[in-house]
């Protein structure tokens, strides 16, 4: 245990990678409110953030772990460091990320910024240029892309209007938790009418605020306009934290059009549970494009809130459980109003006796008329001891509805793998051809250049996984 | 020798199959194995593409004097085998364009790169030699195609792979006559001293196209009948009953050989 006399230390990192002479400001082990104010503090905040956090600690403590999903009895809450903040003299150079990791790197062929953001190196990029010429595009368009701790001392109106209103901080105890601890994470706000054309990437963000385990993204599209959000990175994301909770809150306004894309790819022992929720308004569409690879335990359930007439909502899901891994994740739509249509896709692939559960929710108000929607979940299983799982729930008060609903599940064939061994591909190729071609639907919808990681990630994780 | 099969015996699921079979090929050659069901032709080639669901029991498989029994399913084709399978496996979510990159990709050797466009302009010549539709490229792997298609499929890989020997197991059957022409053609154009090629079929009307150098009747896991194209025309007059009744002939001869 680091000394608990004092909320803040400076110590020697120990965790991640070892960086010698390099310290960062952390609190101690657990959570109390002394800690929330400490992380409060040290982010210079305004009184009702601090007031938001209180509350939200307040909460985190009644709430009760989930009762359903992923066995979650293992996370010790008292055993977890709830903030560590680089210094600013922290420099972590390219030469100290370890060889394999780099290695790692290059296999999945990630742009050189990008590779430097992933393995923390805090220092100076060739993308820091990059990013301020797109920041300065963007301002000349009123587009505000920041941290939500400058967003809270420069937009503090935006903020106070809309941060936490589509998650409360009482929606869930994970929820709870990261509305009391958050740090780092986005802030995007789209004035009427601006259409963003080139996809906001987190990674371009590389010299503000960390992203963490607590981060929290707001992204707000104001009437008729149009952004693509991409967060984090396809990556291996190395970290020794063994929890990750963030919140994610989209909102988009009428005639907007949203799309947040995220693949993760979590080290194994992270317990990874994110609460993702939009709300859509009238004519506005909302996509979440959501692939979950690595961790523990992911749970994770993008909504969309249907909230006024002809709004659309869109979910593709992707999960790959390995060994030791529970992947519970799906999506929920909520029809509040006529005229609303929505789309659940989730493909999951299940191996080395790996867990994947699709949970779904498709809610239609009582009343609603005109209703379109249409969930389709496949599952492939690599072997005879992994597991897939469908709880597919639907509760629907209306009659004029038209609902869909297909699943499957297949199993990679002795057949399939021969038929591309005799063509020249080992078993793994093989393997790993059927199991890109079994997502293959659904990487389309993935920019280009996100889809070409997303298949070799999959190469990545198929390796030796055979025979 | 090419290939040179020894004194193969062969099961599958624990039942013996193949009880024997002696065959040889020159490069350059094309042979057929002729037989009625049930007497161990496709179990055949898929032993020699090395199919882990058929088990050899014993002899030898020599492939330019090396054991191919050593050989992994994928070092057998990059060696220079092919096998069109009499019903080709659907790969949904693979494009036949990507697929047959990859291909040609693993066919590299050291630091070569693959040309994709000349590869492509390849693929099209081809598709278009076998009267294939363009859009093929774009579709998924077999899926969804008519057996026709498949089998048109099957000899395009043969075309874009050039191996150096390609068995074509039951390659005509279900296909019509003009399907059949057009399979033939292929094959047809890859004759030459670096192709062989094995062509297994029930019945003669694919060696109208394809004219074989040596023909082969196995009957019972064993090549009980060896010869000239005109074997062809003999089994087509009297049929695979002639075959079985002489193999009973035989077989009672011996029997009556050994109890004198």
């Amino acid at each position: 245990m680091s000394s608990p006399s004092t909320v803040l230390n400076k110590e020697e990192y120990q965790h991640g990678y070892h960086f010698p002479d390099q310290s960062i400001f952390k609190t101690r082990r657990g959570l109390d409110e002394e800690i929330i104010r400490a992380i409060s503090g040290q982010k210079k905040e305004p009184e009702w953030m601090l007031d938001f956090r209180l509350k939200a600690y307040e909460a985190f403590r009644q709430k009760s772990m989930p009762n359903w999903g992923a066995d979650l009895s293992r996370i010790d809450f008292d055993n977890i460091y709830y903030y560590a903040k680089p210094t600013e003299e922290q420099k972590r150079t390219w030469e100290d990320v370890p060889e394999d990791i780099k290695e790692t790197f290059d296999r999945i062929g990630i742009p050189e910024a990008e590779k430097k953001f992933l393995a923390g190196v805090g220092a100076q990029y060739d993308s820091e240029v990059v990013y301020h010429n797109l920041k300065e595009e963007l301002e000349k368009q009123g587009v505000v892309f920041c941290s939500p701790e400058e967003a809270v001392q420069n937009h503090p109106d935006l903020v106070r209007k809309y941060f936490g209103t589509v998650i409360p901080y009482r929606d869930n105890k994970f929820a709870a938790l990261n509305s009391a601890v958050w740090s780092g994470g986005s802030f995007v706000y789209v004035p009427p009418g601006i259409r963003v054309d080139i996809p906001l990437q987190a990674y371009f963000r590389i010299n503000s605020e960390n992203f963490g385990q607590f981060e929290r993204t707001l992204i707000i599209a104001d009437e008729g306009s149009f952004v693509h959000y991409v967060e984090g990175c396809t990556a291996p994301v190395y970290t020794t934290d063994s929890l990750h909770s963030a919140v994610v809150e989209i909102i988009a306004l009428e005639g907007a059009r949203v799309r947040y894309s995220t693949i993760q790819n979590w080290s194994g022992d992270v317990y990874n549970l994110v609460t993702k929720r939009a709300f859509a308004y009238k004519n506005a569409t909302v996509e979440w494009v959501d692939g979950n690879l690595g961790s523990k335990r992911t749970m994770k359930y993008p909504s969309v809130f249907l909230k006024e007439e002809g709004a659309h909502g869109e979910i593709l899901s992707i999960a790959f459980a390995g060994q030791g891994q529970e992947q519970d994740t799906g999506g929920k739509v909520f029809h509040l109003a006529d005229n609303t249509s929505s789309v659940i896709t989730s493909k999951s692939i299940s191996k080395d006796g790996g867990v994947s559960s699709y949970r779904g929710m498709i809610k239609v108000h009582p009343g609603r008329k005109n209703i379109r929607s249409r969930v389709v979940c496949d599952a492939l299983l690599l072997d005879e001891k992994s597991v897939s799982n469908t709880y597919p729930y639907m509760e629907i008060a209306s009659e004029d509805v038209t609902m869909e609903h297909e699943a499957s599940v297949s199993k990679i064939s002795d057949d399939q793998l021969f038929y591309l061994q005799s063509r020249g591909f080992t078993e793994e190729e093989a393997a790993a051809m059927i199991v890109n071609g079994f997502l293959d639907p659904l990487v389309k919808e993935l920019p280009m250049e996100y889809a070409v990681e997303l298949n070799r990630l999959i190469e990545l994780q198929m390796e030796g996984s055979v025979g | 020798m090419l290939l040179e099969i020894k004194n193969l015996t062969a099961s599958v699921e624990g039942k013996p199959i193949l009880k024997g079979v002696d065959f040889s090929l020159d490069a350059g050659q094309t042979h057929a194995i002729m037989g009625p069901n049930g007497s161990g032709k496709s179990t055949l080639a898929n032993i020699l593409m090395g199919n882990p669901e058929y088990e050899v029991t014993g002899g030898s498989l020599l492939w330019n004097g090396t054991d191919l029994l050593g050989l992994e399913p994928h070092e057998r084709a990059l060696a220079g085998l092919f096998l069109s399978y009499q019903y080709p496996v659907e790969i949904p979510g693979l494009t036949v364009g990507k697929f047959l990159k990859r291909a040609a990709e693993t066919r590299l050797e050291g630091e070569e790169n693959l040309n994709v466009g000349s590869y492509l302009k390849e693929i099209r010549e081809n598709m278009e030699f076998l009267e294939m539709d363009r859009n093929f490229i774009n579709r998924y792997l077999n899926t969804g195609f008519s057996g026709g298609e498949k089998k048109r499929m099957e000899i395009l890989q043969m075309l874009m792979f050039k191996p150096r020997l390609a068995i074509l197991d039951e390659t005509d059957s279900g296909l019509d006559i003009d399907a059949l022409r057009v399979v033939s053609r292929g094959v047809n154009r890859l004759k030459g001293p670096g192709f062989s090629s094995i062509i297994i079929t029930h019945y003669q009307r694919i060696l109208d196209y394809v004219k074989p150098d040596r023909v082969h009747v196995l009957y019972d896991g064993r090549i009980v009948e060896s010869g000239g194209p005109e074997l062809v025309n003999e089994l087509e007059k009297k049929g695979y009953e002639w075959i079985k009744k002489q193999v009973r002939g035989e077989v009672s001869h011996e029997q009556s050989v050994h109890s004198a």
